[in-house]
């Protein structure tokens, strides 16, 4: 059985306002006994693989991006077998509500729910503002590790197409939107890495020509949550030149920045066809004879 | 792989975590991470006195002082990182526990690769103990620094 969705003003603007909820709506889930009872799972997925030990949200389980969701040797995702083994440990049944947090304005946490899209699981939510606002609030943490009861989750395909762009398919999409969220220094090409940063090896630097630059972070407030209806619209719509029923492709480094984006455009303002291009920069700053603009400017394509 | 032998509070700590399964190293590093000492205020007072190791995931903030004893000159270790950063919290605090007060020699004798002695690469992933092994280079980077410019005053 879904999980009610949560009503409110803010929420009711978007797209798709079941994809949100806020801490209030989680706090009374879990004060009416719903996440202890199962019906509600509540996921922290973060950047740091420690953080969830120093206090998490009361009944949360952890997924680590990289030790639980890559696979450890093909730069892949984990597939169908190693997806349902994760799942039911973490008391995850195909049927179940699953809501995901973490920090820095759920970065991780929407890298985190896009794997779960991609195996098709139906009721996956964000936690309007994650991890940060929630302790902001002064909310509960509990430092117990949870222990859910394990669930039954069946072997699924992993169906990339609709949501994964790949390089060929990037090169496929050229002429069609492309949305860049890196920093500013990493689409004009100054650097090849975010600021402060670890390097991951880009050979070149700059953007994929014709892309928009729109920082992933100006999706979201100081609080975290993301930005209202009409503020993304200004920045997408207006300021990136999206228009409806556009096929959009966003990308970043290695795909988790711009996981942050995808939501944005897939489920708040409500673009059918948006994929992430998880190769990123990594990829295409090593790919050979790939076209590449540098500077400020969006550039053009080769003829 | 490494051959020196490692200062004996760092070699202690490597028997530690090796002597641990893979959720119970996360836990000691945990651990460390809250034992992390907190910077002298005239560090704190002083922020550019400390140097940014960009290769961490999260902010890290390190410098090192130099101390006159009867023996030899040791080295001071100083780290700033935020809590909600615990590993690299922990990378930082297990440096200073084994490094901090020794000679200049001992600590660049300790094998660029040390970090991977702690069994973690696994769990923690290697790009993230990349930002240990970043942490370390610079350690002894500043050292290194610190003691040439020591001996070029000295021949002068």
């Amino acid at each position: 059985m879904p999980y009610a969705v949560e009503e409110n003003e803010k929420f009711s603007a978007y797209a798709h306002p079941e994809r949100l909820v806020s801490t209030e709506w989680l706090a009374a889930a879990i004060e009416a006994g719903d996440v202890a009872g199962g019906d509600l799972v509540v996921v922290e997925s973060d950047e740091d693989v420690l953080l969830y030990e120093m206090g998490h949200i009361p009944g949360a389980v952890k997924i680590d991006w990289h030790t639980d969701l890559n696979d450890e040797v093909t730069r892949d995702y984990i597939d169908g077998p190693a997806f349902a083994e994760l799942a039911a440990a973490k008391g995850i049944s195909r049927d179940s509500t699953v809501v995901i947090y973490g920090d820095k304005s759920n970065w991780w946490a929407s890298y985190a729910l896009w794997v779960f899209t991609l195996f098709g699981h139906e009721d996956v939510r964000l936690l309007d503002g994650g991890r940060d606002k929630w302790i902001a609030e002064g909310r509960e943490l509990s430092h117990e590790t949870s222990t859910p009861a394990p669930a039954t989750y069946p072997v699924v395909e992993r169906n990339d197409a609709p949501i994964r762009a790949f390089k060929d398919d990037v090169l496929a999409h050229l002429g069609n939107p492309l949305i860049d969220v890196r920093s500013p220094e990493e689409y004009t090409g100054q650097r090849t890495h975010m600021p402060a940063y670890p390097e991951e090896g880009a050979l070149r630097g700059g953007h994929i020509p014709t892309a928009a630059s729109i920082p992933w972070g100006r999706a979201a407030a100081e609080n975290g949550t993301y930005r209202s209806r009409a503020e993304l619209e200004a920045l997408y719509l207006d300021e990136a030149g999206l228009k409806a029923g556009d096929d959009v492709v966003a990308y970043c480094r290695i795909g988790e920045r711009s996981s942050h984006t995808w939501f944005a455009l897939k489920y708040l303002l409500g673009f059918e066809s948006v994929r992430n291009y998880d190769g990123s920069w990594t990829e295409w700053g090593n790919a050979v004879r790939v076209p590449i603009a540098k500077g400020t400017e969006r550039g053009s394509l080769p003829a | 792989m490494t051959t020196s032998p490692l200062p004996p509070a760092l070699a202690e700590i490597v028997d530690d975590f090796q002597a641990l399964t893979e959720p119970d190293r996360l836990q000691l590093l945990l651990e460390f991470s809250r034992g992390l000492p907190e910077l002298p205020s005239r560090l704190t007072n002083h922020p550019e006195l400390l140097e940014q190791v960009v290769e961490c995931q999260s902010p890290l903030f390190l410098t090192i002082e130099k101390e006159q004893t009867d023996d030899a000159d040791i080295f001071r270790l100083f780290f700033k990182a935020p809590p909600e950063a615990p590993t690299t919290r922990g990378f930082a605090a297990v440096l200073h526990e084994g490094l901090d007060g020794l000679s200049g020699d001992d600590i660049l004798a300790v094998p660029d690769d040390m970090p991977e002695l702690l069994g973690l690469t696994r769990a923690i992933t290697p790009l993230r103990m990349r930002g240990m092994t970043a942490m370390l280079g610079r350690i002894k980077r500043k050292i290194a620094a610190d003691m040439a410019h020591t001996r070029a005053a000295a021949d002068s």
